[in-house]
């Protein structure tokens, strides 16, 4: 139905054009699910806007063929390739938080599309809306569909993008990334929904994501792409089970499995990115380990614990009567951890469950109502009780999920990383900071040098690496990573465990490890603790967890992420 | 939603009471208001006795809700200089500075607005170029010169229009409009434009910075992705959100319209509030510049008032 012949987009620069996409070649059938795979910057994107022809300006297509049916799509001028879009190819984005028009409802969105590709009345186009969306899933419609996009869940508002995208009953959807911001839960309902789609309605789809779990889940035939470039092509168990291309299974090994435990991932030697392992920062690290500093207690147990009793957080709710009181928010009840010494503790749960306010309680960012936490020995103080000069302050260090926002783009990476040295008063001569700030980048597995540079002059990954070399300049015992990996690519965020990993063993750090990602955290931490709406559905050792897991909830989570069949995994 | 307005009408009067409490202090404690009142003969007696009788002596914070009941009842005191209520002084001018400001707002919407939506759709071309470097000159130079400008033009050189005044002004009721005459018109057209164009500019390079910002979202894609028309897409999907933030900015600027028309006013003689505030200032007129002071402050807190009540009317995020 749909076939892509030598595609090849250019983009014009000041140095002449560079080519995004070269000689890429598509094949879609009618009720097809094809899966196009790849890392970010691959160009799988760029696939799909060439199709619909929504190309980022100044982009172009140079050479080769799109035909969809019958009609060449790079023979239509500006209205006829505008007509067909909707009519006949469709597409599905990303964030269903920002990808419908807040402004009008739902049924005003439907209804324009559908009376924008067919000559029916108002009234015609509305009953057709609301059976749509009774197909896709959501009940009583008739109401609904009067409703703003904001009153609408995550899961449901993806849904209302598939019925807008559905409406005009297109032959060809492109989805990008249609399940990334959303939930195991909600994501394993909405590739349910894709697959009835294909299946029922013969729609061919064009599926764009990173996550190899998801092709294996639900895709007849998948392409890996690179670096704007095919790699391997074809039927999804035969590309999957028996890859026949390095980088395919590189990138499949990449993925942490889920069924059992590795000791490190295997990271596809790419970029000439420095292996993680190599250590060369010998100053940092034996300033890391040094005891010179440290108070008495301290010295004779390098690691320290972390234990939380019944932490209450709760926020003020949107007030709603003039004269009650709003309800409050419970968004942490009475919950009650231990993290061991020099354990990785992780912690698991679907957004809203509250994992990223332990976070931001423990460090002291939000003031609970009431609870206990206990840092080694000592009682912590709660939010804005803890005074500047706190020690914990510097005993907890955190990174964070964005390495892109974390880092202040207007400091080099030399000033980022001495501030906590001088800000700690660890080190006053700033030659000595400079060269232990040279010498931790070294131990992170990057080469010193850029200690000149700024932010924006490195990949995620890389300052991701910064980010951790950050918290260890403060010589921190208990490390918070909130989601460390989760917006990198499989291959960097193997690069990043392995690294936290090793550092972990090595300086005795306790983390504790925030995560929606299942099988990640399978991989890091000793022991877990599930959290939904709050409240902890279950804890212990992960291996049980995985093995023999308790709760129905844990179950289900598990259940629901979409995993690679066992032989296929290398 | 709400307790959302009765929030910000608890707001309002405490902005309204801050207000008084300026003009009040204004009125009471520049210069002694017995000395202003009374001539060079009157003996020191008398002045005692008067001082007593307006209640000068009581302590201050009883002068203060005196002050402010008064205020309330729409008693606004006497003016120094004429010797009239200072309310009806005020109220006779009202008309006239809303009107301008109010023709001048809508010149600035008429042609700002679509200004704003062609440039941020056509970024490169010729006539946007042209309107963005028009309008950089209109707004680097001050409204006096342009108002002058504007009268050598039309005024002196061709002669089209008049240059001072209302020109012929209908009454309705106590509202004295120049709404209902052709020569009022003609008298409204200068000093409108001269009050227009500041606010026009703005208007204009804001709702071009927010509908390219929306432009880029992506619903806008999403809206593109499905096929829906080019005129609804730019009209109904990106307008609309980009007036959200566009609306507080031009209710903000309405409240400085009116109560920066005194510049306007001057020039052409136009017999507004700013021209009276002015001509209050000559004479050290206290009470109608107090008075001024309360009605500009109440013209703000109305204008902000409308602007989020129309805020809730166009974001259904708002309306919970």
């Amino acid at each position: 139905m749909l076939t892509v012949e030598n595609l090849t987009v250019r983009f014009p620069t000041r140095f002449g054009d560079t080519t995004a996409i070269e000689n890429i070649n598509i094949n879609v059938q009618a009720g097809e699910i094809h899966g196009l795979v790849g890392e970010s910057g691959a160009g799988k994107s760029t696939v799909g806007a060439a199709v619909i022809g929504l190309l980022q300006t100044p982009g172009y297509i140079s050479e080769g063929n799109i035909m969809l049916g019958d009609t060449d799509l790079r023979a239509l001028d500006v209205n006829q390739a505008h007509a067909l879009r909707g009519k006949r190819i469709s597409m599905i984005f990303q964030d269903p938080q920002t990808s419908l028009n807040p402004l009008m409802t739902v049924e005003e969105q439907l209804v324009e599309t559908i009376l924008a590709h067919e000559k029916m009345s108002a009234d015609e186009a509305r009953t057709r809306a609301i059976d749509l969306l009774e197909e896709i899933g959501i009940k009583n419609a008739a109401e609904r569909i009067k409703s703003w996009p904001h009153q609408f869940s995550g899961g449901m508002r993806q849904r209302v993008v598939i019925a807008l995208a559905l409406c005009t009953n297109p032959e060809l959807i492109i989805a990008d990334e249609p399940t990334t911001a959303l939930d195991v839960a909600v994501q394993s309902q909405v590739l349910d929904l894709i697959r009835s789609l294909a299946d029922k309605r013969k729609i061919g789809f064009i599926l764009i994501t990173h996550d190899i779990g998801v092709i294996a889940q639900i895709a007849d035939r998948v392409t890996v792409m690179r670096n704007g470039h095919v790699v391997e092509s074809g039927e999804t168990a035969q590309v999957l089970g028996r890859p026949k291309h390095a980088y395919t299974r590189a990138l499949m090994s990449a993925v942490p499995p889920m069924d059992h435990k590795i000791d490190r991932f295997s990271v596809p030697a790419t970029e000439g990115i420095e292996g993680a392992s190599v250590f060369t920062g010998d100053l940092a690290e034996q300033w890391l380990l040094e005891e010179k500093d440290l108070p008495e207690d301290e010295q004779k147990e390098l690691s320290i614990g972390l234990s939380i009793e019944a932490l209450d957080v709760r926020f003020s709710g949107t007030r709603k009567s003039l004269w009650r009181k709003p309800e409050d928010f419970i968004a942490l009840d009475k919950i009650s951890f231990n993290v061991k010494p020099g354990s990785i503790m992780g912690l698991v749960g679907e957004s809203g469950s509250g994992k990223s306010t332990v976070a931001k309680t423990i460090t002291g960012l939000i003031t609970p109502n009431s609870g206990t936490m206990m840092l080694g020995n000592e009682i912590l103080p709660a939010g804005k009780s803890r005074s500047r000069k706190h020690a914990s302050r510097r005993i907890i260090q955190m990174v964070f999920q964005d390495p892109y926002s974390s880092l202040n783009s207007r400091h080099k990476i030399g000033s980022i990383l001495t501030e906590p040295l001088w800000f700690y008063g660890l080190e006053k001569d700033p030659e000595k900071r400079q060269e232990l700030a040279a010498s931790m980048l070294a131990l992170v597995g990057m080469a010193p040098d850029a200690i000149d540079k700024y932010p924006h002059q490195f990949s995620g990954g890389q300052r991701q690496r910064i980010a951790v070399a950050r918290a260890l300049l403060a010589r921190p015992r208990f490390l918070i990573c909130d989601e460390p990996t989760s917006a990198l690519d499989v291959s960097i965020q193997a690069e990043i465990l392995n690294l936290l990993k090793d550092l972990q063993s090595k300086f005795g750090l306790t983390i504790l490890f925030i995560s929606h990602n299942l099988s990640v955290v399978r991989q890091m931490a000793d022991d877990m603790v599930v959290l939904r709406n709050g409240v902890i559905e279950e804890a212990g050792k992960t291996e049980d967890l995985f093995e023999r897991p308790q709760a129905e909830y844990t179950k289900k989570l598990l259940s629901l992420t979409p995993v690679m069949p066992k032989d296929w995994a290398c | 939603m709400f307790y959302f307005i009765y929030k910000r009408l608890i707001q309002s009067v405490f902005v309204m009471l801050a207000v008084a409490f300026l003009a009040f202090s204004l009125f009471r404690f520049v210069g002694d208001p017995i000395t202003q009142m009374t001539g060079v003969e009157t003996s020191v007696v008398d002045q005692e006795r008067l001082r007593e009788e307006l209640g000068l002596n009581d302590p201050f914070i009883s002068q203060f809700g005196r002050f402010t009941v008064d205020m309330l009842q729409g008693d606004f005191g006497y003016s120094f200089r004429t010797r009239q209520p200072v309310a009806e002084m005020i109220a006779s001018r009202i008309p006239a500075t809303l009107e301008l400001g109010v023709v001048a707002l809508l010149i600035s919407l008429v042609v700002g607005i679509p200004a704003g939506v062609y440039t941020a759709l056509r970024p490169r071309g010729v006539i946007t170029q042209t309107i963005l470097m028009t309008t950089l000159i209109g707004i680097s130079i001050p409204t006096f010169v342009i108002g002058i400008m504007l009268i050598f033009l039309f005024g002196v050189q061709l002669g089209w229009l008049p240059t001072f005044g209302r020109g012929e002004t209908v009454n309705i009721g106590f509202w004295e409009s120049s709404f209902f005459s052709i020569d009022g018109w003609r008298a409204l057209i200068l000093p409108a434009v001269t009050l227009g164009v500041y606010q026009l500019t703005l208007t204009m390079r804001l709702v071009r910075a927010q509908m390219m910002d929306v432009m880029r979202s992506d619903y806008i894609r999403f809206a593109t992705a499905r096929g829906v028309p080019m005129r609804q897409l730019y009209f109904r999907h990106a307008l609309a959100n980009t007036m959200v933030p566009v609306i507080t900015i031009i209710g903000l600027q309405f409240g400085g319209v009116i109560a920066f028309s005194i510049v306007t006013e001057s020039v052409f003689q136009w017999p507004g509030m700013g021209l009276l505030f002015l001509e209050s200032i000559r004479f050290v007129d206290i009470p109608v510049m107090g008075v001024y002071l309360v009605v500009i402050a109440f013209f703000f807190v109305v204008v902000n008032l409308l602007v989020d009540l129309l805020y809730v009317a166009i974001d259904p995020r708002l309306r919970v």
